[in-house]
Parts: structure tokens; sequence; C-alpha cells
């Protein structure tokens, strides 16, 4: 069946083509497109009925016409050939590679839609990953096997932070065998140039796989990009045994490009013209990081969803954030006043941080300090928000003091440099030198012991 | 499959087929294909039916074969429920991992109740062949866990004479038990187990209005917002107010008998948190492993939409069985936003009209019919069980107007709001004070005058018009500064405050203040509002705020919590007085050095 051609498109628009009297197709099945200059697409079968065969042309259906059209159906699921020869190569959303090397062909080929962990087969993240980043490190702690997207928007350095994040990320004390999985869709070349060359400068290149889809690439591949690029990380990870950090950049790409598909193919919009499937499609997307029993490596996630309008409250980073294991969201705000990387802390969250950290892991004050520190946050917060409507001469010298800390935690807690790797006992240490400004029965939240050990009352420069 | 029917496919649409199959019925399960994957009938066509998956369908063809299987989708029910984790369509996934590794494969033939395994079954004394039975009588019971007594009833559907009833023994679930003859002579034979629909609501002789308080170890729960037994209840909040660790705690704390959780649409890593964390766990009343109770429905949100819509159906008619043996059963279902969209994605793909936000024009009456399954009843036996639905709401960008929460909110008795506010400066539980509210204050107050003390009606109504006050007060600050508040109206801020952080504000994380005793959260409730009532009158005397609120005594009161356990009463009471006496010494060297004026 896969050597036989057919000229039956019937319609084609918007990245999809309809063939028609073909019968028998599997739903979700591969197929190779010749157009009328002989050039080979690739597309896959999204809905077969028994007359009609709706296909998703990966290089989208521009310059197609109906008659010199020739579709072959495969009879092979969409899938990615792995092997230990993925380190070190540059490919397109489907697979095939961009950067001037063969293929590769010595591998087994695996099937990129993946079918669910079972939970139970699952193991709990609880390793601690020290990013070096004391707002992350410090107040919203990654572990291994978690993911943890970046909220951000345009015009914010989210993609600084995320290659400081894949430079940086270590296990305290650990040489590990890791390995990078960069999947980007609709990015710039200057921002896929930026990664190659951040990744290149660290001299890690060649623990890298890269899946790139630029923004001038056709959307339809963005769809199988994300499930590819799993697709090698499941395989470094349980195959190989490695303990894989996916950056994906950027989600939103991936989320219109769904759209786009969805509008075409008739779907009933659910919100902002996105299909009701979304939360399903992403969730397929983002939980196949995590741990498994009895298996070395793992798949840590770290995505980049730019929020449309700085709206954290759209679709796309409103269901990431149902799906993900937490978010750090950028502030602009934050940025504006040139404070790098500009995390907002008050909305960023790490669901598994409490397992991560503590005695063992970390320190035996950081769940505390993470909490005390949150805690007079939101009360230096209140304060400025007093201080801008009656003046910060006006405030009592309880409030004056939560502005002071305020500055200084955005100034030396969140603000550090992009080459700044300082290790959690340091950012700890920090937090407790701001944390001393306060006498000790302000500080509710952490305990007698950790006071009388860290508390550096009248020590604090004058 | 002797009533098997058969058909082929005609269309593959993401989890939704159009098969051919003459004689099929709404509801009926289906074998599809070569994969052999399960899905059930949601609508006809003539003779057409279209049909919902519960697995991928990637790699069907049309013209394959399709299977009618004659019933519905059906839950096993009887021994070896507890201690299981079951997916949204009731597959053991513990048995699935050992059978089939790490990820699930399709098409799996597998039983939900394990059927090697023998259970020592004890026939109910007195009961002799010969004599009558009806739906409900208990045949005899199994020791399930070392907590729970399995009771094995008659099902609902049968009643007659009893034929004979097998003696205590070692029995599998696939042996019969018992044989009835009903009345039109046809010989049931009973196992240990049976099968129910899931859609349909298992039967009780009559509704009981709720009588006590669910316990769940929660302040702002009980003492606030408190939820009967067999009460419905919501807890809605947007992504990171701590929804899950709230069922969470719940699921842990409760007093009921037995907790069903239904991880709808869940992160994974959370459900194996659960799956890691709870057979640590000991109940706080009975001293045993807190999963000898537990069952867990784990959907995770990658596993098949389908499937994620039934497992709310799965975990209720799993909580109605047990509530027919006479529990009370508590069922968390996280999230039911998932379970609406799960609706809403399988109505899109149908092309069903969408009104509010996509979501299909019966969102409300679905919603209305499973909720309504939870209360409290008189059971078919005559004894009294329960069934509490606590259920998730996750509102789009955490607005509660959109449907899934308005319509939650109509049907529900206790609605704990959960606010970004809150969670953003780690106060938690994060349940606001003024959007939440219960419909049951008056019942639970008659229950803790009863049990706790006759003070507690009044002292909740005060702490909560002094968070009232406060939300007046700040309003003020934040327009014209402290500086415009007389003495008394800042302290009540201090009192507010101090509300907040001893009282509502509790750690899941703390090993002390985790879970909270009726008996402690009154003592705490108690000992605050004393405070306050206390620095009113020292204020009245002349004391100066700043010197009270800076008084070392009140951050001990704040740190009360996490410093005594619930079973450390006397220690709570010990510094209450300690307190007090630390007040009343102010109080005369403020009036005495009222006096020395002239």
């Amino acid at each position: 069946m896969s050597e036989v051609e057919y000229r039956r498109a019937k319609a084609a628009q918007g990245g999809l083509l309809i063939v028609e009297g073909v019968e028998g197709i599997a739903f979700g099945d591969r197929v190779r497109i010749r157009d009328h200059r002989g050039r080979r697409r690739n597309g896959q079968v999204i809905r077969a009925a028994e007359q009609e065969t709706l296909i998703q042309v990966f290089e989208g259906t521009d310059d197609i016409d109906m008659d010199n059209t020739w579709v072959r159906f495969l009879d092979q699921p969409l899938t990615l050939t792995v092997s230990p020869g993925l380190l070190g190569r540059v490919f397109n959303g489907i697979g095939e590679p961009r950067d001037g090397r063969p293929p590769i062909v010595d591998g087994e080929a695996r099937g990129i839609s993946g079918s669910a962990i079972n939970p139970a087969a699952r193991n709990y993240p609880r390793e601690f990953i020290q990013t070096g980043i004391s707002t992350i490190d410090g107040l919203n702690s990654l572990v291994r096997g978690q993911k943890l997207p970046i909220f951000s928007a345009s015009g914010l350095p989210h993609n600084r932070l995320a290659a400081q994040i894949v430079r940086q990320a270590r296990l305290p004390g650990e040489a590990t065998n890791f390995a990078i999985v960069f999947a980007a869709m609709g990015v710039s070349y200057s921002d896929a140039r930026f990664f190659r060359e951040s990744f290149s400068d660290s001299g890690v290149l060649g623990n890298v796989v890269m899946f790139i889809n630029h923004a001038d690439d056709p959307p339809v591949e963005r769809l199988a990009l994300p499930r590819v690029a799993l697709t090698a990380a499941e395989y470094l990870a349980f195959d190989l045994d490695r303990h894989v950090l996916v950056v994906m950049t950027d989600m939103t790409h991936y989320a219109e490009a769904l759209r786009e598909v969805a509008t075409a193919k008739g779907d009933v919009p659910a919100r902002k013209g996105y299909p009701g499937y979304l939360y399903s499609d992403l969730a397929e997307i983002y939980e196949r990081s995590g741990r498994i029993r009895d298996r070395h490596g793992s798949v840590t996630m770290v995505p980049v969803v730019s929020m449309p309008s700085d709206d954290i409250t759209h679709p796309i980073p409103d269901l990431t954030g149902y799906i993900t294991e937490g978010q750090i969201v950028l502030s602009r705000e934050l940025n504006n006043q040139g404070v790098y990387p500009p995390v907002d802390i008050a909305p960023s969250l790490s669901r598994l941080m409490k397992d991560g950290i503590g005695k063992d892991d970390t320190r035996d004050d950081h769940p505390r300090v993470a909490n005390q520190l949150y805690a007079l946050y939101a009360k230096a917060q209140e304060a400025r928000n007093l201080a801008s409507i009656i003046g910060a001469e006006e405030l009592t010298a309880r409030d004056q003091r939560y502005l002071e800390f305020a500055r200084d935690f955005d100034q030396r807690f969140v603000g550090q440099g992009e080459d700044e790797n300082r290790s959690i006992i340091e950012t700890l240490n920090l937090a407790w030198e701001l944390l001393s400004r306060f006498p000790r029965d302000a500080l509710t939240r952490v305990s007698e012991t950790d006071l009388a050990h860290y508390h550096r009352a009248g020590e604090s420069p004058a | 499959m002797t009533e098997s029917r058969s058909g082929y496919i005609r269309e593959i649409n993401g989890p939704i087929l159009r098969i051919h199959l003459p004689g099929g019925r709404n509801g009926e399960q289906v074998r599809i294909g070569s994969l052999d994957i399960v899905g059930e009938i949601i609508a006809l066509e003539g003779d057409d039916a279209i049909v919902q998956a519960y697995e991928s369908t990637d790699g069907l063809r049309p013209g394959e074969a399709v299977h009618g299987l004659g019933h519905p989708l059906t839950v096993e029910l009887g021994p070896g429920l507890l201690q299981g984790i079951f997916d949204g369509v009731q597959r053991p996934l513990q048995e699935i991992a050992s059978i089939a590794g790490d990820n699930i494969p399709r098409g799996l033939r597998i039983h939900s109740l394990d059927r090697e395994r023998a259970w020592q079954f004890s026939p109910t004394d007195g009961l002799e062949p010969g004599g009558q039975v009806a739906a409900g009588t208990r045949l005899g019971t199994v020791q399930e866990t070392e907590t729970i007594e399995h009771r094995i009833l008659v099902p609902p559907t049968v009643s007659g004479e009893l034929i004979d009833l097998a003696p205590a023994g070692n029995y599998t679930l696939d042996s019969t038990i018992a044989r009835v003859r009903d009345a039109q002579g046809k010989v049931h034979k009973l196992a240990l187990y049976h099968r129910w629909p899931v859609r349909q609501a298992r039967p009780y002789s009559r509704r009981d209005h709720g009588v006590e308080p669910l316990i769940t170890g929660q302040r702002i729960l009980d003492t606030f917002f408190p939820l009967l037994k067999g009460g419905k209840g919501a807890v809605p909040g947007p992504f990171g107010a701590g929804k899950t660790m709230v069922q969470q705690q719940v699921a842990r704390w409760s007093n009921a008998d037995i907790v069903i959780y239904v991880g709808c649409g869940e992160r994974g890593n959370e459900l194996v948190d659960v799956l890691e964390s709870f057979p640590q766990l000991q109940d706080p009343y009975t001293g045993r492993g807190m999963m000898e109770r537990t069952l867990l429905i784990a959907n995770t949100s990658n596993m098949p939409v389908v499937a994620r819509e039934a497992s709310i159906y799965v975990g209720m008619t799993m909580a109605e069985y047990f509530r027919d043996q006479g529990y009370d059963v508590v069922m968390l279902a996280d999230s039911t936003s998932r379970w609406a969209e799960a609706l809403r994605e399988v109505a899109g793909r149908l092309g069903h009209m969408p009104v509010e936000e996509g979501y299909p024009a019966y969102l409300g009456s679905r919603l209305a019919a499973v909720y309504e399954r939870a209360g409290r009843v008189e059971t078919l036996g005559g004894g009294r069980g329960s069934v509490t639905l606590i259920g998730a709401v996750s509102p789009p960008g955490g607005d509660f107007s959109e449907p899934v929460t308005s319509h939650t909110k109509e049907i529900i008795q206790t609605f704990w709001a959960l606010s970004k506010e809150l969670a953003d400066a780690r106060h938690y539980p994060s349940v606001d004070w003024v959007d939440s509210f219960s419909q049951d204050v008056s019942i639970a107050a008659g229950w803790w005058a009863k049990e706790i003390s006759g003070a507690w009606s009044s002292r909740r109504t005060q702490a909560l018009s002094l968070l009232a006050r406060d939300a007046e007060l700040s309003r003020i600050v934040n327009l014209v500064g402290p500086e415009a508040l007389s003495s008394a109206q800042r302290w009540e801020l201090e009192g507010a405050a101090l509300v907040k952080e001893a009282v509502l504000q509790q750690s899941a994380l703390d090993e002390a203040d985790t879970y909270c005793s009726p008996n402690k959260q009154f003592q705490l409730l108690e000992l605050v509002m004393q405070v306050f009532d206390q620095g009113k009158e020292l204020i009245a005397l002349g004391a100066p705020v700043q010197e009270l609120a800076e008084h070392p005594i009140l951050a001990r009161i704040r740190r009360a919590k996490s410093t005594w356990r619930s079973d450390e009463g006397d220690q709570l009471a010990a510094f209450a007085s300690e307190v007090y006496k630390a007040f009343s010494a102010l109080r005369s060297e403020y009036a005495s050095g009222q006096e020395a004026l002239p």
C-alpha cells in the first residue's frame, strides 16, 4: 500500500489537504505528498472516514494544486529514529536534519505521540536542582522531573533566563550525566542563534539536541515539534539514563498553530478561538516530564510561555498553569527598573518544592525562610501601595522598614548577574541578611532555632 | 459475549468515532478494531452510532470491526477496592504497571478487582436458608483492612428467598457465596462482588438530612465554613491557590470512614505524591495507616479525555457502594472543571452548539446530577450512610463568574473560595473569608455546642465580624493612612491580624499544625478572641496600641498552633492562662495608673 500514490486531492486550505476515495487509512498515519513541482511534503492523517481523509501538511499547503498533487500513505505513524547519535544534532519539527548532516538511520523508530506514563510507575520528583538563581532556588525550587514554565511577555528576557538555567542547573555536589533538548517553535533566527551560542560557549553543544522551527517556517510543523523533541528526551532519559532538561520556547506559538489548524478544520472554538481540546493537547506534551521508578534518568521541563498582552489569564498561560507544577512569572515593572532576572515572586510558585528542600536536601531553615520572605514581601507590597497614595514620609516606622526591605530584596536578592551562579547556601545567607533587619518578634514564620542560628540582630550594617 | 453484535468503523475524528452498528444502545460499551480498544456509544443516528473511545484511536482505520458488548459502563464493587488505585474506567493501575511496564498500553483486558485473592468471609448470624432476603440485606462481612469491615450486601436488584449461604471460610471473588430465588422463580448466584452501571445512582430507602459536621482538622474549614457529613462542597480557586493542597488535607485528616480521591485530569507527579505519602500517614482517629480507608482514582491530564469524563461517575458509584454499607464516605473530585472541560471537548467534537464559553447547554444539569448523588441516606438495609462530595473547581483566570463555578455555586451548600491574593502572600489555606460561605452553620453549631463549647457560635461570629471590620478599616488606611484611625480601630486591625495568623493560617507541612482537633481549634480561637477583648479594655483604660501590638507574648500566640499538637491541649491551656495572667497584670497596671491620675 505504501508504494501507491494517489492523485485524489479534493480540497486544500490552511495547511489541510482532503483526499477522497482512498479506503482503510489509519488515523494518525504519516503521509508523503509530492506537489506539481516534484517537491516532497510530509503530512499526518487527522481525520479518517470511509470516503474522505483529512491530512495536515507540515510544510503547509501553499502552491498546491488539485491535479498534480500525489499522496502516498506510508502505513505507519509519525516516528523519530532515536540513537545516541541524536546528541549534538539539529533537526526540524518532524525530525529531519537541518544541520546539513545525513539523517539518523541506525536507530529505533519510535512513535512520537507517546502514551501516558502509568501514575503507579512514576517516582515522585524530590531531587533539588540548583539553578544558581536566588528567586528560583530559594523561593521556587526546581526539582528533577518537574515541569516549571517561565511565564513571560514580549520584550522580557525569558530567553536569557532559560539559557542561564541551562548553563547553571546542577544537582549540588554531583557531576551529572545530563543532556539538553532544545525545542524551538516559531522563534526568530536571532533567538535561535542566541541559544546555540550560549550552548557552544558553555561547551555543552555535544550534549544538546536541537529541534528548530523558525518564525517563518510553516506553523503546522510546530504541532509535531514538541512531540518529536520529547520522544528524543524520553529516549535520552529512560534508555540512556541521562538527566534531560527540556527547554521549549515558545509554547504560545505552538498553541497558535493548533488554533490555526483547528479553525481550518472547523472545530467548535471554546475560549478566544482556541479549540476545546487545547487543555488535553497541552497536557499530552507537559505530562511527558517526570521520573519513572527503576529508571535512572529524568525529564525536567522548562517551557517558555509568552503571555499575550501580559495577560496571565489568557487561555494559554492559564491552561498551562493548571497542568504544570508551578510557574516562574517575569514582570515588566522589574525589568523596567533594570532588575535581572525580573522574577515577580508573588505569582511565582513551585508546587514540588516542599519535598525537595530542607534538612537533607538544602538546609533545615529553607522552607521557613522562603515562607517568611514571601510574607514580608506581601506586607512590603501593601506598604508600597500605601506610600504611593500618602507618600513614603507619612508611613509608620514599621512600614518604612518594609519599604527598605522590598527595595533591597528586589535589588540584591531578585537581581543578580547573568553569569552569577549563587549556591543555595549563598542564597539562604543572603535571605538572612535581609531578614536580620527585622526584630526577632516580627519573624513569626521561622522557628526559634532558626532565629538563634541565623538571625544577626545588631550586626546589620548601620 | 453471547449478546455481542458486530459492526464497523466509518469515521475517526480524534477520540470520537462514527460506527455502523444496527441495534446499538445509548451508553453501550463497544470494543473497537484490531487494537481492541474500549469505547461507549453516546449518540445514535439511524444504524450509525457515535462512539467516544476511552483510549487513543491512533492507528484505527475505517472499515475495522466493532463489537457491541450489550451493557453500559459498569464497575466492579467488592473486596479489594480499598487501597487500590484505578484509572478513570476502573482499571487497576498497579496491576497494569506490573504487567505492562511504565506506560499504559491499549486494548488491555484486565479485571478491576483481584480474582486470585481469597477473602475471609463470615456470614451474618441468624441468616438461614429458606428465609427472605431483600436488597441491602447483609449476607456477611469480609475484614478488608484492619480498620474497614467490608459488608457484603444483597445487590440492589435482587431479593427473594435465600436458598443457601456459604459458611465462614476463604473465598475468591468469583465463588458463589449465596443463592437467592426471586419472586419469578429465577435463581441469582451472588458472589462477593457485583457490577453496577456508573451513570445510574444506586438506590436507597430515603433521603435524610445532615446532622453533624465533617471534621477536617482544618480551622478555617471546620470553625468558619463547616460542611456536613453528606453535604456538598466546592473549592474554587485559580491555579496556584492551593486547591489540591486543601483537598489532600481533607483526604488526610477528615473523620470519614472511607475517602475516595478522584484525581480527574490531574498532574501525574501530584498523584504520585498522594500514592507515596498516604501509605506513610497515620489516621488520627484509628492510628492505622491512612491508605486502609482510602481509594484512589487517577486520571492524569494526558490520559484520554473520555476516561476523564467517566472518572467522576466511577468514583461516585464506589462512594455510594460504601455508603450503602453504612459508612460515611468523603469523595474528593479534583477537579470538576477538568471534568466539565472533557464534556466541552466531546461536545465540540460532536458539533454541539456551544453556549457559555464553549460549554454545551447541558453543563448545568450534568453538574447538578453529579452533586445530587451526594447526601445522607437511610440505606436499603435500614442503616445510615452518607456521601460527602467536595469538588475542586479551577476557574480560568480565577474568575468565579465563569460557567462551571457559577453553576456549582447554585448546587452546593459549602463554598470554600480560594484567593490568589492570599496564596501570593503565602497565607495558607488561602480560603477567603469574604467569598466563602456555609449554609449549615446552625446545624454545625449544635454539634460544637454539644461536643466542645457553647461559646463556639458567638466566638465564630465575633471573629468573622472582626475580619469584616478589618477589610473596612484597611480601605480607610489605604486612602488616608493609619494616622486617621483611633486607637480602638488600630487595635481592631491588630486583632484581625492575630486571627489571621494564629487561627486562619495553618501549615500543612508543619507536623504539629497540619491536623488541628476541634478542641484545639476552639482553644486557639478562644485565646485570640480573649486577647482581643482584653486588649480592647486596656486601650479603653489608656494603654498605647503600639505597646500592646509589640508585646512579645503576641508572637508566642502566633506560634502557639505549631508549638503544641492536638493531643497537648493541657499545655495549650496552661499557655492560655499564662497569657491571661500577663494581661490582667497589665490591666491592674493601667487601672491603677488611671486611678493615680488626678
